[in-house]
């Protein structure tokens, strides 16, 4: 059968992207052609900017090599100009006469500089910064010549010229704007800039119009004169003014342009077989000129050339950083403020560092940060996902350290600058064992350019997630620029494209009841789900339907489904509850008996305060569960997203400072919570006294006892990222605790995304969210209780008196035993 | 030839899951897609020997249960970018009753 033809127009860094999308999707669909005007293979366009400032080479930003080409059976056509679309016969032709017909053509011609209309603009020595070539002119002008002009303060303008003066010349910005890069950052952030690139010793000429580049004896260019007469000596200008998209040839071929080809969301222009992607493609009327945004562009676009039809893009924000080494800077969406925006300002100019951040109806709507810009990309996500900052807006400016960040490490931010002083050999990630130099090695050598690459490459923060900060600035370092797509919503997974809250809402509202009825109705790209999505729908159908759902154990991870802990040799372990913590000599024995019959390799207490089992082979669960059932024993459940333990200390009964039944209260509280499942673990205790010995004020729901009644405290952790909990009320009685913990934790389970533990749902959602829900309403507190404990009905069957017989037992024995 | 060794009836695996036959030369994992296709595979990951057989079945695909590699049902093969193999048993489905063979099939792992 022969193969669909495919044509490339544009050899950069958005096509390129599109075949490397499409080869992974569909490896043998297309016959592919590409055509470039440059003379070399794709390269990492945005790694120029080191390249002319001499820290890496043009061999080190090559993206696709030659090879790499004909590995993967493509025609490479470089330094042809295609110049003629001829959409009716459906082939394409370049500047030296070459034809090529087509099925699907992907124009992907990206953008020109633009070159002001002035007098002498055409002169030797004048050229923009776009390519290779131009990197080439203005190294070589470096050698020669002593005046650089670069014409644009913006970001180009200033790397060009950071560039140029590393190469030794001297180098005058010029700008018309009253200060630099006014489009990414306000006026006092940018003079702190400007002062410490003339630190630098760069020059620049604010407010000023070129009138006419002047020529030289030579021929070549030899100084500018401005609108206001001066003149100063130029031999090399650049020109870094602004970019214009490549649309000549798509509007020669009658495709509709309007500052970019005009593309739908699938990225299909008005001939249905022709596509178009990056920077000279506009869509919604946005042409983007990053690569963040072209990546995802490209995804989408590989997904319909591979005719799996499903995915559709739907606009990016993007964020800007300067590649100035040394200088770090970050700008996100309206950073200047206005009508109904309030401003947040830190400068101190002493140690060059100053942080703007704008906020609008409680969310962050910008930010500027000049100095220290650790918590870029923090600020990025809060305002993607439009968080309500009001109830840590006091400490938002000092970033996310400072505001607890449950979700990556913080608390690294000295280290984070000086990682990359690190050697290779310094372990990043300590779950996987990874170090730097394999992610350098890995970025390098698989061309990655998100953090979800380098995960999936590497493993490197893909456990745990603390070192997620490390890993991404050494990406950014290695690929260059920043890399971190920012979709406008983020789906649940890759089956998918709704969020999370989306999908919640639309299970209650459709009334949806099974998995399979919940992936036709929301258009699932895959047939049965992923890992990711599975677990997550199984969840939250059955907190919809608590009464009605059946479980779908095949959508449970291997420790609910077995209701142990894997373990690394494949066994199992067996923790059975002790309520409240409290055991005696009949349990005990029960357990010691269990121990000692099924041969336990180990018996262990657990920071939990109960007795965890090691070793148990998946065929003993049954029989081990059924001695310890007999014994009045249940589940513990420390191997589920559900209620784990209630830990407690000894309270009044005998402790001389015990103002309360710590015990007795944490004893009921988790006969009230147990079998309940939850979005991730949950955690409670019962401290006496402020003293707080069952550490009450990192669980999830913790509760200090007090002369005059019970503090409440939600939304601690102490595992990964140690988080101190948050006072939602104080109460009276211990019926008032129990009706409060019954709310708080369906309002939980609720609201929370699958995976996400009270702590980031509380850092997301606002402690006036939660309290306005449960402390402020007493109507919704009861009506939340009800639910919770209706739920519970259902849920409150030991799982593993179940298993140990009856058809629920077949999960545990082998298939056949075929003898030898 | 063949041996075929009848192992079980289709029905005693789960849809979306996976059973265990033991052999005197280690355990084989037996899956069952969720179009009723079934594979087996030796139950041993080519990570670090992680049961495979425990997983979650999504697609013609099995999910590692220890440290979340992919690994292809119908070939053995792990999802790129990881790299490694588990060894493929030839199974056949005939009237509901589910046989395998001992012999195994191999898959070249560089591709
Ligand atoms: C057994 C136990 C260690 C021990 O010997 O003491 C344990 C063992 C595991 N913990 Fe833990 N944790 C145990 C108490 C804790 C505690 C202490 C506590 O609960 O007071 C913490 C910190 C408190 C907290 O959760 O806030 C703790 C924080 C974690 C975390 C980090 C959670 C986080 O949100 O940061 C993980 C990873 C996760 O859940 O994703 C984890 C995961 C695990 C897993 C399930 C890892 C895994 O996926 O295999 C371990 C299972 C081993 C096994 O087979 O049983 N374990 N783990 C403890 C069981 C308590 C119990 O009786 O149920
Ligand atoms: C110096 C520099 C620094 C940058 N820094 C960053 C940064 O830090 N972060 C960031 O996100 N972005 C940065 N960018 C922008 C980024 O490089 C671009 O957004 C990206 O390269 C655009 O990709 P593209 O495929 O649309 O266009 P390109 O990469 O420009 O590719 C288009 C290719 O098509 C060729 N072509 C055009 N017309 C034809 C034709 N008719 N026939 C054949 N070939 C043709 C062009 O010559 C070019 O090779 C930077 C850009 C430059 C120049
Ligand atoms: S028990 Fe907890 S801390 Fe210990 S190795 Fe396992 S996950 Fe890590
Ligand atoms: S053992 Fe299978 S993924 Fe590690």
């Amino acid at each position: 059968m022969s193969r669909m033809k495919l044509v490339l127009v544009g050899n950069g860094m958005a096509g390129m992207r599109t075949l490397e999308e499409l080869l992974k999707a569909a490896p043998d669909m297309y016959e592919i052609t590409v055509f470039g005007d440059e003379p070399h293979p794709n390269y990492n366009r945005i790694m120029l900017s080191p390249v002319l400032a001499g820290e890496q080479t043009v061999e080190q930003i090559v993206l696709n090599s030659r090879d790499w080409y004909a590995e993967h059976g493509i025609t490479l056509h470089t330094g042809k100009r295609v110049v003629k679309i001829d959409r009716k016969h459906r082939f394409v032709e370049a500047d030296d006469g070459t034809r090529q017909s087509y099925d699907r053509l992907l124009l992907a011609t990206g953008s020109k500089s633009f070159i002001l209309p002035v007098p002498g603009a055409d002169l030797p020595g004048v050229i923009g910064f776009r390519d290779i070539a131009d990197v080439d002119a203005m190294i070589a002008a470096s050698g020669q010549y002593r005046h650089a002009v670069v014409i644009g303060g913006g970001l180009l303008g200033l790397e060009a010229a950071n560039g140029l003066k590393l190469r030794g010349m001297e180098v005058s910005v010029v700008h018309i704007a009253p200060w630099l890069l006014e489009r990414q950052m306000d006026e006092p952030a940018s003079r702190l800039l400007q002062n410490s690139l003339e630190d630098r010793g760069l020059k620049f000429l604010l407010r000023k119009q070129t009138a006419e580049l002047v020529r030289g004896e030579s021929g070549r260019v030899c100084a500018l004169t401005f609108k206001d007469g001066e003149q100063i000596p130029a031999d090399l200008v650049v020109m870094a003014v602004g970019i214009r998209p490549n649309t000549q040839l798509a509007e020669s071929a009658g495709l509709q342009c309007n500052r970019g080809i005009l593309v739908n969301d699938t990225m299909q222009t008005y001939d249905p077989r022709i596509y178009a992607v990056g920077e000279c493609a506009s869509h919604r009327g946005i042409a983007y000129g990053l690569v963040a945004p072209l990546f995802e562009q490209a995804k989408v676009c590989a997904n319909h050339l591979a005719l799996h039809g499903v995915a559709r893009y739907q606009g990016s924000m993007t964020s800007t950083k300067l590649k100035v080494t040394g200088i770090d800077l970050f700008s996100a969406g309206n950073f200047m403020g206005g009508e109904g925006h309030e401003e947040i300002v830190l400068q101190d100019a002493g140690r060059g560092s100053y942080k703007k951040l704008v906020l609008k109806d409680n969310k962050l709507a910008g930010a500027v940060l000049f100095g220290d810009t650790l918590d870029g990309a923090w600020y990025f996500e809060l305002m993607r996902d439009a968080t309500d900052v009001s109830d840590f807006r006091d400490k938002l400016l000092f970033g996310r350290h400072h505001v607890g960040d449950s979700g990556a490490g913080g608390g690294l931010g000295d280290e984070l600058s000086r990682v990359m002083a690190l050697p290779d050999t310094a372990e990043i990630c300590g779950c996987n064992g990874v170090c730097k130099g394999d992610i350098i090695k890995a970025v390098r050598d698989k061309k990655l350019f998100t953090l979800d690459e380098v995960r999936a490459h590497t493993k490197a923060s893909g456990s745990c997630g603390s070192c997620t900060g490390l890993v991404e600035t050494i990406l950014a370092a290695t690929a260059g620029g920043d890399y971190s797509t920012a979709p406008s919503k983020k789906p649940l997974c890759n089956c998918t494209e709704h969020t999370h809250d989306e999908i919640r809402a639309a299970i209650v509202e459709q009334g949806l009841k099974t998995l399979p009825e919940t992936m036709r109705a929301l258009d699932w790209k895959t047939p049965d789900g992923c890992t990711k999505c599975r677990p997550a729908l199984n969840y939250y159908l059955l907190c919809a339907w608590p009464t009605e759902y059946v479980d779908d154990a095949q959508s449970r991870y291997i420790n609910e489904r077995a209701h142990g802990n894997i373990q690394k040799d494949g066994s199992f372990s067996v923790v059975p509850r002790m309520w409240g913590g409290l055991t005696n000599p009949k349990e005990l024995r029960a357990i010691a008996d269990v121990a000692e019959k099924f041969n336990v390799p180990e018996v262990k207490l657990t920071g939990g305060q109960r007795i965890d089992l090691f070793g148990i082979k998946k065929e003993d669960l049954p029989a081990v569960w059924k001695d310890l059932s007999d014994a009045g024993f249940v589940s513990g459940h420390a191997y589920g997203k559900a209620l784990r333990t209630v830990k407690t200390c000894v309270g009044s009964q005998w402790c001389r400072f015990g103002t309360q039944d710590s015990t007795g209260l944490g004893v009921k509280l988790e006969e009230m919570t147990w079998g309940s499942w939850m979005p991730h673990k949950f955690k409670l205790a019962v401290s006496g006294c402020p003293r707080n010995c069952a550490e009450a004020t990192i669980k999830d729901f913790g509760i200090v006892c007090v002369d005059s009644g019970y503090e409440l405290h939600v939304g601690g952790n102490g595992g990964i990222k140690v988080r101190v909990t948050d006072l939602l009320c104080r109460v009276e009685t211990e019926a008032q605790v129990l009706e409060y913990c019954a709310a708080y934790t369906q309002l939980y389970r609720e609201e929370a995304h699958y995976l996400e533990r009270t702590a980031p749902w509380v850092e997301r959602v606002g402690l006036s969210h939660i309290k306005a829900k449960v402390v402020e309403d007493a109507a919704n507190r009861v009506a939340l209780a009800e639910r919770f404990l209706l739920s519970q009905k259902p849920a409150q069957v030991d799982p593993w008196k179940e298993r140990t017989a009856g058809e629920l037992k077949r999960e545990f024995m082998p298939l056949n035993v075929i003898p030898a | 030839m063949t041996d075929w060794i009848e192992v079980a009836h289709l029905d005693d695996i789960p849809r979306q899951g996976a059973r265990v036959v033991k052999t005197a030369a280690g355990e084989i994992a037996v899956f069952r897609t969720v179009d009723d296709e079934v594979f087996a595979l030796r139950d041993r990951c080519p990570h670090k020997g992680g049961p495979l057989s425990q997983g979650i079945v999504h697609g013609k695909k099995v999910a590692c249960p220890l440290h979340d590699w992919k690994i292809n049902l119908d070939s053995g093969l792990a999802v790129a970018p990881d790299v490694g193999c588990a060894a493929r048993f030839p199974v056949r489905v005939v009237e509901g009753r589910v046989s395998l063979s001992l012999t195994t099939e191999t898959t070249s792992t560089d591709r």
